[in-house]
């Protein structure tokens, strides 16, 4: 139940609710659309990048805050550990328990390799947990990867590298298949039939899901299979400074636990990077869809020896962050609920877009019509538009919300929000990193031998925006092909003399560029106990 | 001005604003989290809470970030509960009751308190589907338990012992294996892509100029 000061508003929107429900927006033109995100999109706002001065990705704009950490220094000096005496000795070292490591794991397991998991959290405490909406895979008879590719290299601005797209479609029904036989409970028709819906820019209905618990579901999954695998999972232990050997080549990581401070050495034949996003670096002060963890650790780990970034500038704004109660102010609310027909509609009740426009687009759309239009809904803690939920029940009959948005049901319910009832307020949230560390088809990076990525710390694979659907899609299909990769690689490795001189090569270089910095990273967690108002 | 209400972190007194999660009190009196702190949003069963306030005789269980502080608010936070996981290979087993009574035989010794449904923060009928399982009704105890996000409350109050999120796990797991109907569309796909059908056709797209890519994505085809 909302306050007085929104009852006016909530009665226009309910006063076009039915004419809103057959209204079908145009969708934007190209042309719209830049210039749109030009004027709009959070990633054009010069004035939120700055140039990195040194190292691999040297003259490119970062964001500020992600610019600061690949500048920082190393928490450990070389000296701080031995690295002769490692407490750990495996053939693959996974840094990230979330959905891209847990793929990769149990690949590597399945290939016989001696495989560890290091997460400065508990394992599945990740995004993946948290993805609601589906998982993207062209496996109806009206669809093809050839289409699932047009859409995602269209809706990633041409940007995409040809081989990883090419790669995460034709893998994506494979990908479903090996979920399903893990024992994934897709949502289905009696007949076995996949319930599939459309995203933000799919061109045909693909979006695979478990209600909109599609991440968690996938995530426990995998978990119970690595757990069952008797695979080495190390918790509560960060990896913060990558090993290289004496040629070059990844070699393993020195690792602090979160808890005692201790540092440890991990020796490895190959490393996988599988460390998730950045949502919590809070770019631009935005508030975040992200768990507690995702700091941007691997970007850093793998910019400090060398390897280059792709597309670091470029971020996902989910347009639907929720923006009331501040309680879950910047959580998610999934576009599924757009799938099943909710529209955007601002304070007069009037949709102003099309719902399905790519993320990107509509997130732009929204701060539009928030900013210069002047048509948001002022909640007290910023300016939101409505999301009209209760069209999804109009249209798909009593029960749907229940049925396949459970989660989103739940979570203004506890704020006493019937959202079959009344709509919800809503404004973009920082959800993706687009970029991340350049990687071939093989999942190894361009230029570090057997440093592997998988999974969001990818840059690339989407382009400058991502559709729904393709990032739960991408941490399966990376994740397993890293897991495959580096177990074959590992087999063939025979490991040089350990160091960490690449510290005091990066100090000369940050020297040697006149940036003086006192910040040390990765970041590992935010800190939120002094600044109450950030989520 | 904000209106203050008093709070108890393991039993030391706080005072924090009302509007507060209880994740965001202990964050706002000073602790920087750990344990006990996850997705923040409420799928990953990090922050696990039991609480009671004073003068109720009532235990209370929740999760730390989808929780109002209330005024007299006794906290403890349960970052982690031992739960027992019993490891199978999902491809030996079969879908029948005795796969129950072999890796998880406490079930039966249900004592149908019902303390875990009344302790469960996604609001689950926890006995319900303890006891779909006790029958090898996987499929019932798989939607029953789906929205389970495995925090272990329901466990922490159990006489019987009984790990339910893992017990459900299992039930989940076979029915998305084995029980579920099999999806004809997606095995064809699969084999289309093996068998070469698609490779020339992706192979062009690779290989175009982005100019005719932007005239192919501009014009394609959108299903309604």
């Amino acid at each position: 139940m909302y306050a007085k000061e929104f009852q006016d508003s909530i009665k226009a929107v309910e006063a076009a609710r039915e004419a809103n429900i057959a209204y079908e927006p145009a969708r934007m033109t190209a042309k719209e659309k830049e210039e749109l995100l030009a004027a709009y999109h959070p990633d054009y706002k010069k004035s939120e990048f700055s140039e990195l001065k040194f190292g691999p990705n040297k003259g490119e704009s970062v964001p500020k805050e992600l610019c600061e950490m690949l500048e920082a220094h190393s928490r450990i000096k070389a000296d701080d550990v031995d690295l002769t005496a490692p407490k750990y000795d495996v053939d693959i070292l996974i840094i990230g328990g979330g959905g891209a490591g847990c793929a990769a794991a149990i690949e590597a397991n399945e290939a016989g390799a001696n495989v560890m998991v290091v997460t400065k959290l508990r394992m599945g405490d990740a995004n993946t947990m948290m993805a609601e909406g589906g998982i993207q895979a062209a496996d109806k008879p009206n669809d093809s990867p050839a289409i699932h590719y047009i859409d995602a290299f269209g809706g990633g601005h041409f940007a995409a590298k040809p081989e990883l797209l090419s790669k995460l479609v034709c893998d994506a029904p494979e990908a479903i298949k090996w979920l399903n036989d893990l024992g994934v409970e897709f949502d289905k028709a009696p007949d076995g039939t996949m319930i599939t819906t459309h995203g933000g820019g799919t061109s045909r209905k693909r979006m695979h899901a478990a209600k909109d618990y599609s991440g968690a579901e996938i995530m426990r999954t995998l978990r119970d299979e690595v757990l069952n695998r008797g695979i080495n999972v190390v918790d509560f232990t960060s990896a913060i400074e990558l090993i290289l050997d004496e040629n070059g080549n990844a070699a393993g990581a020195v690792l602090l636990n979160m808890e005692t401070k201790e540092l440890m050495v991990a020796r490895a034949k190959t490393v996988i990077i599988a460390t998730g996003g950045a949502g919590r670096m809070h770019y631009q002060g935005f508030p975040t869809s992200n768990h507690y963890g995702a700091t941007a650790d691997g970007l850093v780990l793998g910019y400090r020896v060398g390897a280059k970034l792709l597309y670091a500038d470029t971020l996902q704004y989910h347009p639907t962050g929720a923006a009331f109660p501040q309680q879950i102010f910047g959580a998610l609310v999934t576009e599924k609920v757009r799938s099943l027909g909710a529209k955007l509609v601002n304070r007069d009740g009037k949709v102003f877009m099309h719902p399905l426009e790519t993320r990107d687009v509509a997130a732009a759309s929204i701060i539009r019509e928030c900013s210069d239009r002047g048509e948001g809904v002022d909640t007290g803690e910023g300016m939101a538009v409505w999301l009209d939920t209760p069209m999804i029940e109009k249209i798909g009959g009593e029960g749907t919300i229940e049925k396949r948005i459970p989660a989103m049901l739940r979570m203004f319910a506890s704020y006493g929000i019937d959202i079959r009832k009344e709509p919800i307020l809503v404004y973009p949230t920082l959800h993706y990193q687009n970029g991340g560390l350049d990687i071939n088809a093989d999942c190894m990076t361009t230029n570090i031998r057997n440093l592997f990525v998988a999974g969001e710390a990818v840059g690339g694979i989407h382009g400058r925006n991502r559709l729904m659907g393709n990032s739960l899609l991408d941490i399966i299909v990376f994740g397993r092909s890293a897991g495959m990769n580096a177990a074959s690689a590992a087999a063939k490795t025979s490991l040089g003399k350990l160091t960490l001189d690449h510290i005091a090569k990066f100090d000369a270089e940050r020297k040697a560029a006149g940036v003086i910095t006192d910040k040390v990273s990765p970041k590992l967690l935010p800190n939120y106990t002094t600044r109450k108002s950030e989520l | 001005m904000e209106k203050m209400v008093n709070i108890y972190l393991l039993g030391k007194q706080y005072q924090v604003p009302d509007d507060l999660t209880i994740m965001r009190a202990m964050e706002y009196a000073g602790y920087q989290l750990v344990r006990g702190c996850g997705c923040r949003n409420g799928f990953c069963g990090a922050c696990a809470t039991i609480y009671r306030i004073k003068g109720d005789r009532g235990l209370k269980t929740c999760l730390a970030c989808q929780t109002k502080v209330e005024n007299n608010m006794y906290i403890a936070t349960l970052p982690f509960f031992p739960l027992v996981k019993q490891v199978y290979d999902i491809e030996k087993i079969k879908p029948t009751e005795q796969i129950m009574m072999q890796l998880y035989p406490e079930i039966y010794a249900c004592v149908g308190c019902n303390a875990c449904t009344k302790a469960c923060p996604q609001g689950l009928n926890v006995m319900q589907y303890i006891a779909y399982a006790q029958r090898g009704e996987f499929d019932k105890c798989a939607e029953e338990s789906f929205d389970c996000v495995m925090c272990g409350c329901c466990s922490s109050r159990c006489p019987a012992g009984i790990s339910h999120p893992q017990v459900a796990m299992l039930a989940r797991r076979l029915n998305g294996k084995y029980l579920a109907p099999k999806t004809e569309h997606l095995e064809n796909r699969v084999k289309e892509i093996k068998d070469g059908t698609f490779t020339e056709l992706i192979e062009a797209l690779m290989g175009k100029p982005i100019e005719e890519m932007k005239e192919l994505y501009n014009n394609r085809e959108i299903e309604k």
